[in-house]
């Protein structure tokens, strides 16, 4: 079809004036647009306030939206637990028989510590949860990982703090609105976690590769010691993340770089856990540590 | 769209509903990436508001003022969590863009749009790519090609589901 507009002014000279204004007012916006880029980036949580009013208005949908889903995405489970039932019943009872000495040789072992913890005046300060959400919605347009879940500022959450599932280490908390936070995810490139292997302590830092796995880089030089298998916890170095929270599993070495996979998958799990900094005293983790890593 | 649309005899759509109907469904469009309750794991939604902003732009083009894309970015930035500013340069440059190729091309057909709004497509995910690897992420370009790919496979949808929405609006 031919073009029809009204942007071809011909000798109408307020039309000229007009159309010219019009190209004026968006190149400036888009200068505007540019400038305001740049400022995000030296502060990405300065228009939080914003943000996280929006966020606001999005909850009761997005919330309402993710139990169907949670419902929907389980129904095999339940059909197949149903089926189940009758062998599983045997076998947990069986189970549970054989895990009770282990349960109270536990009970008995955690009493231990906390007397000997006692005695070396330690004083646990990763204990205690903040409050308890569920992950709602993330960005799923864009590059950055950020997921939002469904607790803010009024059940006591702050930028900083760890959010964790039970199966492990989910991210830490980016910014915080009255009744929803952005948690950056561990998986995002710009989130940096100091980690252990689990069974032998080697230190290590865990980076996001923005594609729902992260990458594991030993601190000393030399050869890629990660085999896949090796589960990493947090070392609780940084004051961020407490000590021994479960962190990933290493899959593969690719290029003498080992990719691990996070033990909590952000997109299954449902109920998530906000808890205190680690470490009280230590100021408040920069937003930004991308360029610490190198 | 093969036959233009007839207004109920007697009747004149509101100025309100003749205004707000393409405002809104962008708006909604860019809020609904945020609605999705799936916590993703890579760049996966297309850029709908983005999409919705191109339809619209592409069927009417004298339904908005240039700088509507300012305005619409704005709104876009702050739900689907982009840095500010992102979205109102990117679309504002594409509104920009269009009207630069319009004066150009004196005839203008299906695949006209079709490929204006993929290139938008590739300017804004790119955009927003390097807006983020700016500020220090250091996501692989690899991750944004599938996005970019189906949001210019998904235009066409778009463009319909929107011609839809115009019958709608106009036809009181």
């Amino acid at each position: 079809m031919a073009r029809q507009s009204s942007r071809r002014p011909g000798h109408n000279r307020r039309a000229q004036y007009g159309l010219f204004a019009s190209y004026l007012v968006t190149v400036l916006s888009a200068l505007i647009g540019l400038f305001l880029v740049i400022i995000s980036m030296a502060d990405p949580v300065g228009f939080g306030i914003i943000r996280s009013g929006l966020a606001e208005i999005s909850r009761p949908v997005a919330l309402t939206l993710k139990q169907v889903v949670s419902g929907v995405s389980s129904a095999d489970e339940i059909i197949a637990a149903y089926i189940n039932a009758g062998t599983q019943n045997i076998a947990l009872r069986r189970q549970v028989e054989r895990d009770r000495p282990l349960l109270i040789e536990a009970q008995a072992i955690r009493q231990e510590n906390d007397h000997l913890k006692k005695l070396l005046y330690l004083v646990d300060t990763t204990e205690g949860t903040v409050a308890t959400g569920r992950m709602i919605s993330s960005n799923a347009t864009t590059a950055r990982r950020i997921a939002r879940i469904s607790v803010g500022r009024m059940q006591g959450v702050l930028p900083g703090m760890p959010v964790r599932a039970p199966e492990g280490l989910i991210g830490r908390v980016l910014i915080s609105g009255p009744n929803t936070s952005e948690v950056l995810l561990l998986t995002d490139s710009q989130n940096i976690i100091p980690v252990l292997r689990a069974n032998d302590n080697l230190a290590a830092i865990c980076t996001g590769m923005d594609d729902g796995t992260v990458e594991i880089k030993p601190l000393g030089v030399g050869n890629n010691p990660f085999r896949p298998g090796d589960i990493l916890v947090t070392s609780g170095i940084g004051g961020v993340y407490g000590a021994n929270i479960p962190v990933a599993i290493v899959v593969e070495q690719r290029y003498g770089v080992a990719i691990g996979l996070p033990l909590a998958n952000p997109a299954r799990v449902n109920a998530v856990a906000v808890q205190r900094p680690f470490d009280v005293a230590a100021p408040p983790a920069p937003p930004e540590e991308g360029n610490q890593a190198k | 769209m093969n036959h233009s649309p007839v207004t109920a005899l007697g009747k004149m759509p509101t100025r309100w509903r003749l205004m707000a109907t393409p405002v809104l469904s962008v708006m909604l469009a860019s809020a609904a990436c945020s609605f999705v309750p799936i916590i993703a794991q890579a760049p996966l939604i297309p850029p709908l508001g983005l999409l919705v902003l191109l339809s619209w732009r592409l069927i009417h083009p004298d339904l908005w003022p240039m700088w509507i894309g300012a305005a619409l970015g704005a709104f876009d930035d702050l739900v689907t969590g982009q840095p500010l500013g992102a979205s109102i340069f990117l679309w504002s440059v594409v509104l920009l863009g269009i009207e630069l190729v319009e004066q150009r091309i004196m005839w203008r057909d299906y695949w006209h749009d079709w490929l204006m709004a993929g290139l938008a497509v590739l300017f804004c995910i790119g955009g927003t790519w390097a807006f983020a690897r700016m500020g220090g992420n250091h996501t692989s370009v690899l991750l944004i090609l599938p996005q970019i790919f189906w949001s210019a496979l998904i235009y066409p949808l778009m463009v319909r589901l929107i011609a839809r929405l115009d019958r709608w609006r106009i036809m009181a």
